[in-house]
């Protein structure tokens, strides 16, 4: 499919937003969703809808296959060695949350270390900050280059033979830095840690091979990748998964229940307590089909020529500056002049243009780069170069605007 | 340039931007930090209040043009007015962000009212009322004690 070929299949983008065409450049936030998925869902709830693994009637064997169907397309586009290693939940956020709760508390103690970087989104930090005050652990940080970028001799100096957790972003959601987890990973193990990876904004863009990567779990969520809210990935090795205690009990995730005990079902369900997000891991499957049919190496294509784009034009708008490295997935973060991000969206979105403003769940990032808050452009496959000539005209009035202004 | 930024970004706001009054911080007196989760915005606001009137009002902070603004624009009206006055105008604020209709009696909202235009961006709202809403919660808090 062309770029222009994949625009037409999200009816969304088709819109005028105050009067202009809509751009949308906030897909690091939320993705847009293809009419494949949307109609996926509807066939759904029109046709299949029922509960799942209960229950003899059809109804409940259709939609328990598109359930475990949906796994198994998870369970290849991420190359996990089985789907027992694949759980479903709400999204990243809860699947670090219960990596936190379940595998931490169950492993880390008071004079163990977990380590992470301050670039990490908040669902990263808050999680370890958690466990590290429950536990009496110590929270270390692994310092930063310049750029924003990691330097693998600060991960080997940070890590020690006392650090039971590593949890480090494999996309920076703000500066766009593609930290290197297949090398940390080893960092990691060699001192006796396991490796967690939050892959919100790498997942719907790259490649993902958690075997490759040998990292131990690793979380993501659908929206970012053109599927349903409400819907995530945890994905974890089975001989880790195994001996965690589940998060949640309740229906669903019971073997046996007695007055006083009871037992687990096995993996993956064990995690999956009371009815699960059924039409969401549909929805999910659907987008994996929809991305597959695209091909990961030409996603990556079309996102790094948006972005080298992008970089080229916006360098060149006086009194813009852009954070991040050289080398970057498919996002844009900036300020402009003393104009406040704030302003900056509100006149982009004037004109139709749609970006992200404020602190991006990234607080200590933004103390690290001395800000209060940046604007960001985040590009996904539907976007296309007249979509970054926008911005750039409406970067162009923003300065205009406020100069006038002043 | 479409007229509703120009209602939003209306001359005499900019003037308080670029211009902050009683900008800083009063020893000593009631103080009150408050952020906007969403974009990281901070607002400081203390006031000298005597005899259940606002004698002295600051504000220091960092935020969009909006929220900065509108905390100038509120200790430049809040100046000298009975406290009870002062969170009747917050109410009339809030009542204008919302785009209703607000009765200002005998009260002067005096440059505030240039605001009015912050009610057709909704996503603006909590800017403009970030000061207030440190205002309110430093007031309530010193009625407890």
């Amino acid at each position: 499919m062309i770029s222009k070929e994949i625009r037409k299949q999200f009816p969304i983008l088709d819109q005028e937003v105050n009067g202009k065409p809509l751009v949308y450049l906030d897909s690091a936030a939320t993705s847009q969703k293809p009419i494949s998925v949307i109609e996926t869902l509807d066939h759904y709830y029109k046709n299949d809808n029922s509960n799942v693994h209960r229950g003899v009637h059809t109804l409940g064997t259709r939609a328990t296959d598109s359930y475990e169907g949906a796994r198994e397309k998870v369970r290849h586009f991420i190359n996990a060695s089985s789907m027992e290693e694949v759980i479903f939940l709400r999204g990243t956020t809860t699947a670090i949350n219960t990596i936190a709760s379940s595998y931490g508390r169950a492993n880390v103690g008071e004079d163990d270390e977990i380590v992470i970087t301050p670039m990490e989104h908040h669902s990263n930090i808050i999680p370890w900050q958690q466990l590290a005050k429950q536990t009496g652990a110590k929270l270390k940080y692994i310092p930063l280059q310049e750029d924003g970028t990691i330097d693998l001799s600060d991960v080997e100096n940070t890590i020690t033979e006392h650090t039971k957790i590593v949890s480090i972003m494999h996309v920076s959601n703000v500066l766009g830095t593609i930290n290197p987890i297949k090398e940390i990973a080893k960092i990691a193990h060699k001192n006796g840690a396991v490796m967690v990876v939050d892959g919100a904004q790498a997942a719907p863009h790259m490649h993902v091979d958690v075997r490759d990567l040998d990292c131990d779990f690793y979380a993501f969520s659908a929206h970012k990748m053109c599927g349903p809210t409400g819907i995530g990935v945890m994905y974890g090795k089975k001989k880790l998964l195994e001996n965690m205690e589940p998060a949640e009990f309740g229906g669903e995730m019971i073997d046996f229940v007695g007055l006083y005990e009871s037992t687990w079902k096995d993996l993956p369900w064990k995690f999956e307590g009371g009815t699960p997000i059924i039409a969401g891991a549909i929805g999910l499957g659907a987008a994996i089909d929809f991305l597959e049919q695209i091909g990961r190496d030409e996603i990556e294509k079309i996102e790094h020529e948006l972005v080298e784009y992008a970089m080229e034009r916006m360098s060149a708008v006086e009194g813009l500056k852009i954070f991040g490295p050289e080398k970057r997935a498919g996002l844009v973060t900036f300020n402009i002049d003393d104009v406040h991000p704030h302003d900056v969206a509100t006149v982009l979105d004037a004109e139709g243009i749609a970006v992200r403003a404020g602190h991006h769940c990234a607080q200590p990032l933004m103390k690290w780069l001395d800000v209060t808050a940046t604007a960001r452009a985040s590009f996904y496959i539907y976007n296309t170069k007249e979509d970054v000539d926008a911005l750039i005209d409406g970067l162009k009035t923003t300065k205009e605007y406020f100069g006038h202004v002043f | 340039m479409s007229s509703n930024l120009d209602q939003l970004y209306r001359q005499v706001i900019m003037d308080h931007y670029k211009n902050p009054r009683n900008r800083g911080e009063l020893d000593g007196a009631l103080t009150f930090n408050l952020n906007n989760p969403t974009c990281g915005d901070r607002i400081k606001v203390s006031m000298e209040i005597e005899d259940g009137k606002i004698k002295e009002a600051k504000f220091e902070g960092e935020g969009c043009s909006i929220s900065l603004a509108s905390a100038s624009m509120m200790t430049e009206t809040i100046k000298g007015l009975p406290v009870e006055d002062a969170l009747k105008l917050s109410n009339i604020f809030s009542e204008m962000m919302l785009g209703k209709e607000y009765d200002e009696g005998d009260l002067d909202l005096g440059d505030l009212e240039a605001l009015q235009g912050v009610s057709k961006f909704p996503a603006r709202i909590k800017c403009a009322t970030l000061a207030w809403k440190a205002l309110e919660k430093g007031v309530n808090q010193k009625e407890e004690e």
